[in-house]
């Protein structure tokens, strides 16, 4: 069912597959990396074969005559008249998942995860980008969504979707991080997969236009200096913004990755907010407000801030920091002796990404990645590092170094500075996996 | 000789352009195209929407006014299914009451009278955003008077409080001074490649 390699060559095979008794599987159970009968040939091959197998990837215990293949003998599935494709049935385990690390007794404000670990480039397909609402989904007809803009403006303005996709577009390329990334995972090992433990990130290519254009034609009164967006969903969900970074990169976006918005990224039109976190990228946007100090609503308050030493809270952090995660192998995987590529993602809202090291050894030890074109401000980077497994215990992990010089720190290095206690927002730390003498990856953090 | 000359000045102007294509990459400014396609609209057709309050003052606050008792009837009816009775944590969420004082310890109680800085948050976010199912349903008047319950809750205003556009704001909060702005970087990682540990 799922792509096996079983050449004995140490190609990490098998971490895609899901158990098929389970449609939805629990976080503890999503992958059962080698089936017994694979893992049986595997450990029959390697017994029975010399170390030589391993060496030159060649296996003969499979000899058996190749049979032709169904697909070869007949029609395939003809075109329809029209269709909107989806991903082969033999990926259906490759899914969004809400959050089951740390449950919410209802789903309206509430997130879902991307599947990192099946996640080949930068791009996150549009059908996997993270959820994060405060009241669940709207449905909006773009023919009746306005947009409003005023407050310290000459001439407040109304748009219709059709006015604002008469003007010239923009597409660039951006990560979108939830600041909540992460924060099950501090200091104890509860999540099972990278997708519970990084998640609330995706990659996209973003289409829409220059939030200051609208504000050049509103006219800014001398005394703008913030400004207050709020969206249309059930929670009018609102954040307070600085007027520089809006004027700097900030998008009113309706399209995302070739189409339109989906409605759970904020169709028809949202904010995007590029390096920042993700809650101050209204979904669904509905109203600009132009004023000259930030509003102080509930988030950017109660929420969205970060405990820190002596019961004080750091308000406005709104930079998602440099940060990388090693997502194959990753938790939940099982891999085999020798080339195995550590495959991850670097990210910094702060900039580019200059440099990833990783490390086998649990940190003793760091060696440079290889980092992948294209190498974009604010946006996922691709990075490898192939490692020849030699079999023992193994902790991999991965440090990345962004264009300002700011280096990932560790969990340790952030709490020295900060407090982490109770719900923490704005995890960037190194995160380990751990490798079991039987190559089974398990989150190592502690 | 000349056609060194000539391969010299060939390979300078490529270098030259690869720079110049390689400038608007590195800027985010796209030119404005200078076209205006929005329509003026008046204050008073966006009055419905209008409905932000700047907390700190504030600043927004519609006239009205709520009692803490008038408060109490509208929470048991619209609220208490999910926060649970007096605010004390329900089916669905943690408690709204108490926690001052719990953020020098490692378990910080967040709620509104612990964590809001300013009082006009509660009627900021109750009127947008509650109650879930029926978001913008309250009156100004069960607004107030939801704020003026969930203080009184929290021990902040007395039963008898009234709470209206002028007395909202003057609430003093317990984290009034809780917070600092973002000071980061923070932490001093270096990049140290062998004998880390």
């Amino acid at each position: 069912m799922s792509t096996k390699r079983d050449d004995a060559s140490g190609v990490v095979v098998d971490h895609r597959r899901f158990p098929e008794s389970q449609a939805e599987p629990s976080a503890g159970q999503l992958i059962n990396p080698i089936d017994n009968a694979s893992r049986r040939n595997f450990l029959r091959r390697t017994s029975t074969l010399a170390g030589g197998a391993f060496a030159t990837g060649v296996s003969l215990a499979d000899a058996a005559p190749l049979a032709i293949p169904e697909s070869n003998q007949g029609f395939g599935k003809p075109i329809p008249e029209d269709d909107y494709g989806v991903p082969s049935k033999f990926e259906s385990h490759v899914r969004r998942r809400r959050t089951d690390v740390l449950k919410n007794r209802q789903n309206f404000s509430d997130w879902s995860m991307t599947p990192l670990q099946y996640q080949y480039g930068i791009i996150t397909p549009n059908g996997l980008i993270y959820e994060r609402h405060h009241n669940g989904t709207p449905d909006i007809d773009p023919a009746k969504h306005r947009l409003v803009l005023h407050g310290m403006v000459r001439q407040p303005l109304e748009y219709t979707m059709d006015d604002l996709l008469r003007y010239p577009a923009v597409s660039k390329f951006y990560f979108l991080e939830c600041s909540g990334n992460g924060l099950t995972d501090w200091t104890k090992a509860a999540s099972t997969t990278v997708q519970q433990s990084h998640g609330l990130l995706s990659g996209a290519q973003w289409t829409g236009i220059p939030v200051s254009w609208l504000l050049d034609e509103a006219g800014l009164l001398p005394s703008a200096k913030w400004i207050a967006f709020e969206g249309a969903d059930g929670a009018g969900h609102t954040r307070s913004m600085p007027l520089k970074k809006v004027l700097d990169d900030c998008l009113l976006v309706y399209a995302q990755n070739g189409e339109m918005l989906r409605p759970e990224q904020g169709y028809p039109l949202r904010l995007l907010v590029p390096g920042w976190e993700g809650n101050v990228s209204v979904k669904w946007l509905r109203r600009i407000k132009v004023g000259d100090e930030p509003w102080h609503f509930r988030s950017e308050t109660a929420r969205y801030t970060d405990p820190m030493p002596d019961g004080m809270w750091r308000q406005f952090s709104f930079e998602m920091e440099c940060k990388s995660v090693v997502v194959r192998p990753s938790g939940g995987m099982k891999i085999r002796p020798g080339m195995n590529e550590i495959q991850g993602f670097a990210w910094s809202g702060n900039g580019k990404i200059r440099a990833v090291d990783v490390t086998v050894d649990g940190g003793v030890t760091w060696q440079e990645a290889r980092l992948e074109e294209p190498i974009l401000d604010k946006c996922l980077t691709t990075f490898r590092y192939r490692w020849n497994w030699a079999g023992g215990p193994a902790m991999i992990a991965s440090r990345a170094v962004d264009s300002t010089g700011y280096v990932q720190p560790t969990v340790q290095d952030i709490a020295k500075v900060r407090a982490l206690a109770g719900f923490v927002q704005h995890n960037n730390a190194v995160f380990p996996w751990s490798v079991s003498a039987a190559g089974e990856v398990k989150n190592a953090i502690a | 000789m000349r056609s060194l000359r000539l391969a010299l000045s060939l390979s300078a102007a490529i270098a030259a352009a690869g720079c110049a294509t390689q400038q608007p990459q590195e800027s985010q400014a796209v030119p404005n195209p200078q076209v205006k396609f929005g329509k003026p609209i008046s204050n008073a057709d966006i009055a419905a929407w209008d409905i932000d309050i700047r907390t700190s003052d504030g600043k927004g606050l519609p006239v009205g006014r709520g009692t803490v008792a008038e408060g109490k009837a509208v929470y048991d009816v619209k609220c208490a299914s999910c926060h649970g009775a007096d605010a004390k944590g329900g089916p669905v969420y943690g408690t709204m009451v108490g926690g001052v004082g719990s953020f020098k310890t490692n378990t910080r109680v967040l709620t509104p009278g612990s964590m809001y800085p300013y009082a006009p948050i509660l009627f900021d976010y109750i009127r947008r955003a509650m109650p879930m199912d029926h978001p913008q349903s309250l009156t100004v008047n069960e607004t107030y008077a939801v704020s003026a319950y969930l203080l009184n809750l929290n021990g902040i205003i007395p039963e008898n409080a009234v709470m209206d556009q002028n007395t909202l704001a003057q609430v003093q909060m317990p984290n009034r001074n809780g917070f600092i702005v973002d000071d980061r970087p923070d932490t001093k990682a270096v990049r140290c490649m062998a004998n880390c540990k």
